[in-house]
């Protein structure tokens, strides 16, 4: 196959008229996957976002097999519907060799209510590509925090009050997570870096067993911020470092990006509204646990 | 026909062996354990080729099955008490996804007080989730439904998914002598799953989507009219069933004495049996008493109760189930047959065998007496725990 880039990728669209808001990051992660995966691709969607925007009967936005599946079991129904496919196919019936079942699960479907379920799959090494695009809180229902909610974020359950302001917890690492599983393939991404994104879903497309790629897909909405601004807020966590790009394979770590140098991690949270209420304190704070993380990466990670 | 000397989960899994699905998606819990265990031994043994799904909840296991089925596959799955209420929200994706999946469930009671011994708690509770609900008498029945289970469930006309229950321990863990059909027979008689409410690579769907309130009537309206559909499709199933195998089901209620009765005490699952052995005692004694057997709650045969009750003085609804603050929901049910119907007769509901709670034939005998005492136009309780509360009012 040559490469994926944005050249190379296919005119056909596979997500479309749905009604998702204006910049919303999660609908490129959607697009963009499924013009790597083709027709053959079977998307499973948990209750969230992309789900709500997609499946308005009679609206139904997706142009391969798709289907919405209960919020906390994303990973099992695409494991369900590897093994019906694959028992069908065994018995004599006609399955293209290159269906993919992928999931699309949000932040919350993923790092919350969804993980025991997602831990199963991975368990059983069933052969799933799994996305979690991760906009850092509850969107779909009015931005609430989940454990993917960073340090010190506003939402509408942690707003900033006299006595606490924001999200008092740490953003919980999915990616090492799943990498702790000792699952096939593991990677980040963000929609700001999309050829490296593109690459990796490529990459994971064919792979055998269950692949995992979080993308971070900032949500205008939730984290305030203009419309237009999506790609570059989603650039600017990456280069100030707050998320980092990387794969996990065959059990070692690689880092897919290494900035020379991080750009303000205030300006980028000041820039959002919902950290504007951090003070110097709290943004050292964050400081400190960037450079402790990339420390341990530096050292550790090839 | 080989006879074997199986359990009630046993039998179980040999109907399901017979029935061959494609993906068998399991969980471990009591009183239901046993039925997942013999399913693993015999795709480890090479005797079914199915895909046995190690999942990490009940809830996964409904969800995994959910996803077989839209794929175009035939899914089991087999649950009990609290592992059914944690997969509860999965039902009705199943349902209103009309996938016709076959799930067993071990009749136990639920939490708290934990108690792993049978009641009918579980499945009552979910009554309204849009799935078939049989219940078994004993092992044959249990092994007959699994064949049958698969062809009225994926009726096109149907599309619903079946749940075979089981009464925890007095059916799951007792063994009896079973016919068990020979495999091909059985495979003939299921035939393969010719699915098309499922995904397409020629045509791809979307399926299982939103449907605001313009749309949503229309879909509960649907599957209102499959559920109602079951009742004919059971008979056509059973007829076919019969001729196959030479045993014959009476469809979703069986009447037992109730040709020119005045008394009657209604059931399900495995108390018939014993129900029916004091019906023969009690006629013995010139006491005109017969048995109603609900062999499917879901969907509820109105009709064919109306017509075994017609003309009954008294009858005993005897449930193991409550719900708090009312009654006995089979109770409920069936009073409002009788409502639509226009039957009068005196009735009363005895809750028993909650948590396990043996019911012995005295207690048989003393709702008989109740009955007969009714029957005379003495007073009674409308409600009565057995064991709790005195069958006699004053």
């Amino acid at each position: 196959m040559a490469a994926i880039n944005h050249k190379t990728l296919r005119e056909d669209e596979f997500f479309f008229g749905h009604k998702a808001c204006a910049g919303c990051g999660a609908s490129l992660v959607l697009r963009h996957v499924l013009k790597i995966l083709g027709p053959n691709a079977v998307s499973v969607l948990p209750a969230g976002c992309m789900s709500a925007v997609g499946f308005n009967f009679p609206n139904l936005a997706f142009q391969n097999n798709s289907m919405i599946s209960p919020f906390a079991a994303t990973a099992p129904v695409m494991s369900g519907i590897r093994a019906g496919f694959d028992m069908r196919k065994k018995r004599g019936d006609k399955i293209p060799d290159d269906f993919c079942v992928v999931g699309f699960a949000g932040d919350g479907a993923t790092a919350d209510i969804g993980l025991a379920a997602l831990s199963g799959a991975i368990d059983r090494d069933d052969n799933l590509l799994y996305i979690c695009y991760d906009n850092e809180a509850y969107m779909n229902t009015g931005v609430q925090k989940s454990s993917l909610t960073p340090f010190g974020a506003k939402t509408t359950n942690t707003p900033v009050g006299t006595q606490i302001q924001g999200a008092l917890s740490n953003k919980k690492n999915m990616f090492e997570i799943v990498a702790a599983h000792n699952i096939s393939y593991a990677a980040t991404a963000s929609i700001g870096y999309l050829p490296d994104f593109l690459k990796k879903v490529a990459k994971a497309k064919d792979m055998p067993g269950t692949r995992y790629i979080h993308v971070i897909a900032p949500c205008p909405t939730g984290w305030g911020h203009a419309d237009k601004d999506t790609i570059n807020f989603a650039k600017a966590i990456v280069d100030c470092g707050l998320w980092y790009l990387a794969e996990y394979e065959a059990g070692d770590y690689k880092i897919s990006r290494r900035p020379k140098e991080f750009g303000s991690i205030k300006d980028y949270l000041h820039s959002q509204s919902r950290f504007r209420a951090l003070d110097d304190a709290a943004i050292a704070h964050i400081e400190a646990e960037r450079d402790a993380k990339w420390a341990y990466i530096d050292t550790h990670w090839s | 026909m080989p006879r074997k000397f199986l359990s009630g989960d046993e039998a179980v899994a040999e109907g399901i062996r017979l029935a061959q699905p494609d993906v068998i998606s399991a969980y471990p819990i009591t009183p239901q354990t046993v039925t997942v265990e013999r399913l693993s031994e015999f795709v480890a043994n090479g005797e079914l080729e199915s895909h046995y799904m190690y999942v990490e909840s009940e809830h996964s296991a409904l969800a995994a099955a959910i996803g077989v089925s839209a794929a175009g596959a035939r899914a089991f799955t087999a649950t009990s008490s609290q592992g059914l209420l944690y997969m509860a929200e999965c039902l009705t994706y199943a349902s209103g996804g009309r996938f016709p999946i076959v799930m067993m469930n071990a009749n136990r009671a639920t939490a708290l007080p934990w108690n792993i011994y049978g009641d009918q708690r579980d499945s009552i509770a979910l009554l309204d989730h849009g799935w078939i609900q049989a219940y078994a008498e004993d092992a044959q029945e249990a092994l007959d439904l699994c064949l049958m289970a698969y062809k009225i469930a994926e009726h096109p006309d149907v599309l619903t998914p079946f749940m075979i229950n089981l009464d925890g321990f007095a059916l799951t863990h007792t063994f009896e002598s079973v016919d068990v059909p020979d495999n091909k027979d059985a495979l003939d008689f299921v035939g393969r799953y010719e699915a098309f409410n499922c995904f397409s690579f020629d045509e791809p769907k979307n399926i299982g989507y939103s449907a605001g309130p313009a749309y949503n009537k229309y879909f509960k309206y649907d599957e209102h009219l499959g559920m109602n559909c079951a009742l004919k499709v059971i008979d056509e199933v059973e007829r076919d069933f019969e001729a196959r195998f030479g045993r014959s089901y009476p469809g979703a209620l069986e009447s037992y004495h109730m040709e020119d009765t005045e008394l009657c005490i209604l059931t399900l699952g495995s108390i018939s049996g014993l129900v029916r052995e004091c019906v023969d005692i009690a006629r013995e004694r010139g006491i005109k008493l017969g048995l109603v057997k609900l062999r499917y709650l879901r969907p509820l045969p109105s009709g064919q109760l109306a017509q075994a009750l017609a003309g009954i003085k008294a009858l005993c609804v005897l449930e193991k189930d409550i719900s708090f603050g009312a009654e006995g929901t089979v109770f409920t049910n069936i009073k409002s047959v009788l409502y639509d119907y226009k039957i009068e007769l005196e009735c009363f509901n005895v809750i028993a065998g909650l948590g396990g709670d043996d019911i012995l034939p005295q207690d048989i005998k003393q709702i008989v007496n109740t009955l007969v005492d009714i029957s005379h136009n003495k007073p009674y309780k409308r409600l009565q725990f057995l064991g709790i509360d005195t069958l006699q009012e004053g």
